[in-house]
């Protein structure tokens, strides 16, 4: 109002003051948020229209341009490439392996490291220290580890009197490999959700509950974890939808490999797009893992609504 | 007495469970700097923590087989310049969708959560192509441009908002008696008071950038362009094998600095990091 005199003429304030201070509102507010608007629509949501142009066309290398093909991508994909069916195989063992060992140790972590004790932010601080670093650096150095002649881990092992086998070189070690690493690389940030969650919880239910005479097995499991509930949702829905997108660590770890034992569906896109330009197909597939990714959180979604009813 | 014992014993059982649960945690740390130092025939040899024989031409030859004191310096440019953008753009975003009222803003937040929602595994594709027709492939523009208007940017944005929610309305509104526009009274009032959610959103921004590697994996090709994450997954012989001590080596220069840094502000990152995961 005072800050501009001239454009409140009195005119207008007489007919309808709160109107134009609501325009000037308006116009105000959309001017902050149209760096970001802008950048939405040019980045994001044209891309988002497009993918969906792009899907419906061949293009690739040989067709230097996109002919409309229908929905021949989906058909091809869903139907006869027997390579999608083993990358969705691959990446739903990724994520069924990754997601409970990743939330079953995030959460003891967590219940270990909520309460003061000696030494607690020294362990808080060991487990997040691979959240900070690449995932290209953690996999560098933990293919380094896991080589099969001379590899560290498997030289601890030998001290145990265990023969490691050639973990990268073996399809289904491979993929055990490439779950525990990145479950180490990422368990520190659900386990710091997790922190901060039990520490909302107030001490007086515990106590009340410890002084009726209930164990702490019972403690945990009749007032922990279903306060817990609504982070663990959260937590489920994040991690999940993490393990669908794991690209960078499974590029630098075994490149899809061996025999595509770790080839998973955000590779997969990268390589057909990127690699070999089939990007009609690959736009099938990277609206395919949009579909997954929408499903899997709102099931989870729906499943823990009716759970807690 | 016997109680405090049980309590005692249970403590310690604990501690030692979760020290070989570290293991994995920090060893790895503490084998990519050995493995820095040590020279190809040790690499290959029976592995020891200690380097036998300490090689440090390796962190010269690091420097000679790619560009990657240039590199470095990339990295840095261009996650500062985004951080520099995303908090300017996200915090005037945030600001608005907290403070005012105007049309389309629920449609605005319904389209952000949107964004959050779908992989950028998804838009890349298109991206690729848009980047393409601006001209822009082989340079650091998609770098900057995609992570600052991406998922990102709007995780950043509504760290933001969340944080211009809580703050008291009182000071904005006497600034706003003593004459100051809208933008003076973000400018000068809202923003200093933010600084904790300018922190987390400097760090996480920071770091989100710092680590990058689909698009710069898409987008460069040039060696002098590359960042750090292409530079060190590029650190192989003719062949396409690893030249260990050299990667190693390299990926020890990318990290340390990072962990030192960690090692001094964990508190305020760790708590960034729990920000931006429950927002997100």
């Amino acid at each position: 109002m005072a800050g501009s005199p001239s454009r409140d003429n009195a005119a207008h304030s007489a007919r309808a003051p709160w109107l134009t201070l609501k325009t000037r509102e308006m116009l105000e507010a959309w001017l902050f948020v149209s760096p970001t608007f802008i950048g939405f629509l040019i980045f994001f949501l044209g891309p988002l229209v497009a993918i969906f142009y792009y899907s419906t066309t061949e293009w690739n290398l040989l067709s230097q341009q996109a002919t409309f093909v229908g929905l021949r991508n989906f058909e091809n994909a869903l139907l006869e490439n027997p390579d999608f069916w083993h990358v969705v195989r691959n990446s739903v063992i990724f994520a069924l392996g990754l997601v409970p060992l990743n939330m079953a140790l995030a959460l003891s972590l967590a219940l270990a490291l909520s309460r003061p004790f000696f030494g607690v932010v020294f362990f808080r601080t060991v487990f997040f220290a691979p959240v900070v670093t690449s995932a290209i650096a953690w996999a560098i150095v933990w293919k380094f580890m896991l080589q099969g002649q001379g590899g560290a881990v498997n030289q601890m092992l030998a001290w145990i009197g265990i023969d490691g086998p050639n973990w990268l070189r073996e399809p289904n070690w491979a993929m055990a490999a490439v779950i525990v690493t990145r479950v180490i690389k990422m368990v520190g940030l659900n386990m710091i959700l997790y922190i901060a969650a039990l520490q909302s919880i107030p001490r007086d239910y515990e106590e009340a509950a410890t002084l009726e005479g209930a164990s702490r097995w019972q403690v945990f499991r009749m007032i922990t974890w279903p306060l817990l509930a609504p982070t663990t949702l959260v937590i489920m829905v994040l991690t999940t939808i993490g393990s669908f997108k794991v690209f960078d660590h499974i590029y630098q770890m075994t490149g899809g490999g061996p025999e595509n034992g770790t080839l998973v569906l955000a590779f997969y896109i990268y390589q057909q797009g990127f690699k070999f330009f089939n990007v009609g197909y690959a736009a099938a597939l990277a609206l395919i893992m949009f579909a997954i990714v929408m499903v899997l959180t709102l099931a989870q979604v729906m499943l823990r609504r009716r759970d807690m009813e | 007495m016997t109680a405090r014992r049980t309590e005692i014993v249970y403590r310690i059982c604990w501690t030692i469970a979760l020290l070989l649960l570290a293991v994995p945690f920090i060893f790895p740390f503490l084998w990519m700097i050995s493995g820095g130092f040590k020279s190809t025939t040790e690499i290959f040899g029976a592995p020891t923590l200690i380097p036998r024989v300490w090689r440090f031409e390796n962190f010269v030859e690091v420097f000679t087989y790619q560009p990657f004191a240039r590199q470095y310096f990339n990295s840095l440019y261009i996650a500062a310049t985004v951080t520099v953008l995303t908090l300017f753009i996200a915090s005037l975003a945030g600001y608005a969708l907290a403070r005012i009222r105007f049309a389309g803003a629920g449609l605005l937040m319904l389209f952000l959560v949107m964004a959050l929602m779908v992989p950028e595994e998804v838009t890349i594709i298109p991206n690729f192509f848009l980047i393409r027709a601006m001209g822009l492939i082989d340079t650091h523009w998609p770098l900057i441009l995609l992570p600052v208007f991406g998922p990102q940017g709007v995780v950043a944005t509504f760290l933001m908002r969340q944080f211009f929610l809580a703050l008291p309305k009182e000071l904005e509104d006497a600034g706003k008696m003593d004459g100051l526009s809208r933008f003076g009274v973000w400018l000068k009032i809202a923003l200093p008071m933010s600084r904790p959610a300018l922190a987390a959103v400097a760090i996480i921004t920071f770091l989100h950038s710092w680590n990058l590697f689909l698009e710069p994996l898409i987008f460069l090709s040039s060696l002098e362009k590359f960042t750090l994450p292409l530079a060190l997954s590029n650190f192989n012989d003719s062949y396409g094998l690893p030249l260990w001590n050299l990667q190693l080596a390299a990926t020890s220069l990318a990290v340390v600095p990072i962990l030192i840094i960690y090692l001094i502000a964990q508190r305020q990152i760790i708590e960034s990091f729990a920000l931006s995961g429950v927002k997100g």
